[in-house]
């Protein structure tokens, strides 16, 4: 099961640029949360920000509350202890080249201690059948390297690395941007079916692509959150001037 | 056509054109007369198709790439044909042979080769840990301010005349492992037998850490370029799995540069089997094979260059010669070890990061 997120207050800053600017929001637990927005509007700082992954950056810093079901993640616990409950997933495919397939999957397993091989089969099998992988690679889990597949499945095995560690959240920064339509609706088909077991956010460029797996969308623009509502509200009747011209393409 | 518009000076054709070209147009339609071609692209369309500059260059280089054969096979050759007598008058045995005895002619290099691998073993254990956590901490750790003034240091240590660093070990590294480091490592490790005999100062202990200091720049700046050259999706794959730090930079930096790494540490390695000046200055220049690194020893290298001018005989002259020799094998069946470990481990892997 997944938990919900409350942000409050969120600011966060790269050098002395003010990328997001009094983030407040309520994302559900167990649905798809889409962040739409045009690019260098700081909805992906808002999700590295979810996961502690904005400050790897040494000139970035953020302030605010995120709340993480009962944690609040920036006071309650440590970045290492945050990312292994928060699963991620980035824009380019960023496999292992060094290890096999079958390693890739169980890196985070490997990297908290984890031994035991049966688990780790069971882990192996069970990820990729979820990241919808398991018949392409089932062959040579252990003979391929992980970045001798394609884009798209190299971005489904990076799905199943980050679901076999069975996260809590799951936040997904334009996964399928850099994919041919296929594998996007292939990853699309995932994230339907993934919600019912974690929290998911998405970003992404595509707006079609929010009205079809996402309940919620923000909108964001210049660092700000415009409009967050329903899916259905936001691409049929937005309350906002802004986020209607963005969305029937006057700009962005 | 919308790149013809760049060009002002291309009329832009009209729209009959398309007309024109339909299946039902009227065949009365003329065709537009083709504008006249604009000078950027009569220019380009003189310029030819280069076949013969490609193949020219192809050539140049070829005999760049064998100029490096000629050189080696050229080098061989030499040492082979000048070593003829000691070739023929000992034969393999010359490779196996303990004895070095200008006097009554009986010359053995094992020592020598003892001595150039385990100088350079040693100085390899010191220097790897050493270099990968300067390179290390220069790359993940460091605070930007730090990172160029330790970067230039590094180098400026490469820089360095080996017989600089010679003299800097007689004066302080000598005095040292005699009276400080040599007694303490007798006192705890003496048991392992490596440290164990009259520790004079000079000797396999004090060769190997001057060694190490001089392969450590190298080693250290290379690896450092390759673990700069690791992507940061890399290192971020890993943090978002929730690794700490030093799993981080073991998994994403460290796993993923590991042939770079190797890579330098067999130059590293290459630079210990062949250097002359500063060994031959504290290794003790004794030609006797011992298990105690306290003990004096000699390399292939420095005793070519501490007798090489005092040869009397032919013999002598060419037993040297010969000594030269088996550093070039030495130094290639080094190498291809190295070489052949580094396929068996990253076998299957590919080499670059995405």
């Amino acid at each position: 099961m997944g938990v919900g997120i409350l942000v409050e207050h969120l600011n966060a800053w790269y050098g002395t640029t003010h990328t997001l600017q009094d983030i407040n929001l309520h994302i559900p637990a167990n649905h798809a949360t889409a962040l739409i927005g045009p690019s260098g509007c700081g909805k992906s700082t808002f999700v590295r920000c979810l996961n502690r992954m904005h400050e790897t950056n040494p000139i970035a810093r953020a302030t605010g509350t995120v709340k993480m079901g009962d944690i609040d993640i920036y006071n309650d616990a440590s970045p290492v202890e945050i990312r292994r409950r928060v699963g991620m997933v980035f824009q380019r495919p960023n496999p292992f080249p060094t290890m096999s397939i079958y390693d890739n999957v169980v890196s985070g397993l490997k990297l908290n201690g984890f031994r035991n091989r049966k688990i780790l089969d069971e882990t192996v099998e069970r990820s990729l059948k979820s990241a919808a992988l398991w018949e392409e690679v089932k062959d040579d889990l252990k003979k391929k390297s992980g970045a001798s597949l394609s884009g798209g499945q190299q971005q489904r095995m990076c799905i199943a690395r980050a679901i076999a560690v069975d996260p809590e959240v799951l936040l997904m920064d334009e996964p399928a941007s850099a994919l041919d339509p296929v594998s996007t609706s292939k990853i699309e088909d995932l994230i339907f079916q993934l919600k019912s077991q974690y929290t998911i956010v998405i970003v992404t460029h595509n707006m079609q692509q929010a009205a079809r797996v996402a309940e919620n969308t923000g909108f964001f623009l210049n660092g700000k959150m415009v409009e967050f509502d329903s899916t259905h509200k936001i691409f049929t009747n937005p309350s906002d001037k802004r986020t209607e011209d963005y969305i029937t393409g006057r700009f962005g | 056509m919308a790149d013809r518009a760049i060009h002002p000076s291309t009329p832009v054709p009209q729209r009959t054109t398309v007309t024109a070209l339909a299946p039902d147009a009227p065949a009365a339609v003329s065709l537009p007369v083709p504008a006249a071609p604009s000078a950027i692209r009569s220019y380009l369309s003189q310029r030819g198709s280069g076949a013969l500059a490609d193949r020219s260059f192809g050539a140049i280089m070829l005999l760049c790439a064998c100029s490096i054969f000629a050189i080696v096979i050229f080098i061989a050759s030499i040492l082979v044909l000048r070593s003829r007598l000691s070739l023929t008058q000992f034969g393999l045995k010359f490779f196996t042979g303990q004895n070095w005895d200008p006097v009554s002619g009986d010359f053995g290099a094992l020592p020598f080769i003892f001595g150039t691998l385990a100088t350079s073993l040693v100085a390899l254990c010191l220097a790897v840990p050493l270099a990968l956590g300067v390179a290390i901490f220069i790359t993940e750790l460091c605070p930007k301010v730090l990172r160029a003034p330790i970067s230039f240091l590094t180098e400026l240590l490469a820089a360095i005349p080996s017989v600089v660093y010679g003299l800097w070990a007689v004066f302080v590294l000598v005095p040292i492992v005699r009276d400080q480091l040599g007694p303490w490592l007798a006192k705890y490790l003496g048991w392992t037998g490596f440290f164990g005999g009259t520790n004079f100062g000079v000797g396999l202990l004090t060769a190997s850490i001057i060694l190490a200091i001089m392969i450590l720049p190298i080693i250290s700046s290379l690896t450092r370029d390759m673990m700069t050259a690791v992507p940061t999706s890399q290192r971020e794959a890993v943090l978002a799995l929730g690794a700490t730090r030093w799993e981080m930079i073991r998994i994403g930096v460290l796993r993923n540069a590991r042939i770079g790494i190797v890579g330098a540490v067999i130059l590293g390695l290459g630079r210990a089997l062949g250097e002359t000046m500063a060994v031959a200055m504290t290794i003790g220049n004794h030609p006797v094979i011992s298990k105690s690194l306290f003990a004096p020893g000699y390399t292939l290298a420095s005793a070519i260059a501490n007798e090489f001018s005092e040869a009397t005989g032919d013999l002598y002259l060419s037993a040297l010669i010969e000594i030269g020799l088996a550093l070039f094998l030495v130094t290639i069946v080094v190498n291809a070890i190295a070489r052949v470990l580094v396929w068996a481990v990253t076998r299957g892997a590919p080499a670059r990061v995405a």
